[in-house]
């Protein structure tokens, strides 16, 4: 019985480094270069008012546990590569659970490379912070906040890439 | 020095926090304090039909929208078995409601609800809105996302919309239990204070 253990903690270890060594590196991640920003809604509300505020920033709330949102993050970041030099910004705010970030959140952020900032938004409070962002949010996931120095939009749903798209274009100057 | 940076910092709050003020993209639909809820006749884990007018001697009702995969339901699912066991006996049992399409979260499914309830040892109805037209009329958006209703004259009444507590992370570290405070004030005949809270939780699988 302790054979078998000591064995599956081994090839555990064995199998476990081989899996990250076939993957991405750290390092071909801008935001992970330093450690992962983890924040609660005052802070996140501090680091987004140190933003440029003549670009349109398109703030998705998200978790690895959140199938569609998941399923919506390529958009996101086909929407911040598409139009980086329209002066737009992709932030990708995170709520998985802490005891998660080391287990779950790097390793996926790590395999599919994901290119737009990823912040942690860690705030048990969420009565308090969630109608900050949107007086009429329930609080389900995915939810996506988009605004400039003029006007702002929330939604609280599900986007494919024409629909976010076409509601990032109204923030555009034509 | 410190004065000037402090009403920097109140600025630059003001400012993000009017950057938050927004254009809103959501249809307010379902019930409202004071609503009337509709009852229902949905099937439960033991086969059996459940409908709020089975239960000749509630004061009220505990409804809870959560599911086995949301890790928000699943964070609390110890504590809805105990709002079970605190108020079931005292007028309030919990009826939990599964509003996801099983094919989308095949997760859900009545086996996997059957196979959840037995392993956590549920104590109260879990029950499948299989036809998902329950959950819309309420306005329920996610899981968990809990409804406490008051037998009155007129019907069960909408007393107290949204989150069990003000923390999913650690049953221990709970503050305000909303919950709690509502069902215990409507025991004593007294007016709910906080009616309505926002929590994050899994948006319901159409």
């Amino acid at each position: 019985m302790k054979h078998l253990f000591l064995i599956l903690t081994f090839s555990f270890f064995a199998f476990g480094n081989q899996y990250i060594s076939n993957q991405n590196k750290i390092t071909d991640i801008p935001y992970l270069k330093q450690d992962l920003k983890i924040v609660d809604f005052d802070g996140l509300e501090q680091y987004l008012a140190t933003k440029d505020k003549s670009k349109t920033y398109v703030i998705n709330f998200w978790a690895t546990w959140c199938a569609p949102c998941v399923k919506e993050l390529p958009y996101f970041e086909q929407l911040n590569t598409t139009y980086a030099d329209k002066k737009v910004e992709v932030i990708l705010v995170s709520l998985d659970f802490p005891k998660q970030i080391e287990t779950r959140l790097k390793p996926f952020l790590i395999k599919n490379k994901l290119q737009s900032e990823v912040i942690v938004l860690n705030d048990v409070d969420a009565n308090t912070w969630i109608p900050k962002v949107d007086k009429n949010w329930s609080g389900a996931i995915p939810a996506t906040l988009i605004y400039n120095s003029d006007k702002s939009a929330f939604f609280e749903k599900s986007f494919d890439y024409k629909t976010l798209e076409t509601e990032l274009k109204q923030f555009l100057k034509q | 020095m410190r004065k000037v940076f402090k009403a920097t910092l109140a600025l630059v709050v003001l400012i993000t926090v009017s950057a938050f003020t927004t254009k809103s993209n959501i249809t307010d639909s379902g019930y409202k304090i004071g609503d009337v809820a509709t009852d229902f006749e949905l099937e439960n884990i033991d086969g059996k039909m459940v409908s709020l007018s089975d239960y000749d001697d509630a004061k009220g009702f505990i409804v809870v929208f959560t599911c086995n995969t949301c890790p928000y339901a699943v964070a609390y699912e110890d504590r809805v078995q105990g709002l079970n066991k605190k108020y079931a006996d005292k007028g309030y049992p919990v009826i939990a409601i599964m509003p996801n399409n099983i094919n989308v979260k095949p997760g859900d499914n009545m086996e996997a609800m059957k196979t959840r309830a037995k392993e956590k040892g549920f104590t109260f109805p879990y029950l499948m809105d299989a036809g998902q037209d329950i959950y819309p009329q309420y306005g329920a958006t996610k899981t968990p996302h809990v409804y406490i209703l008051q037998k009155e004259q007129k019907g069960n009444v909408v007393k107290y919309i949204g989150a069990i507590d003000d923390n999913y992370q650690d049953a221990d570290a709970v503050k305000t239990k909303y919950v709690e405070d509502a069902v215990d004030a409507l025991l004593n005949n007294k007016e709910v204070k906080i009616k309505e809270t926002k929590a994050i939780g899994c948006s319901i699988k159409v």
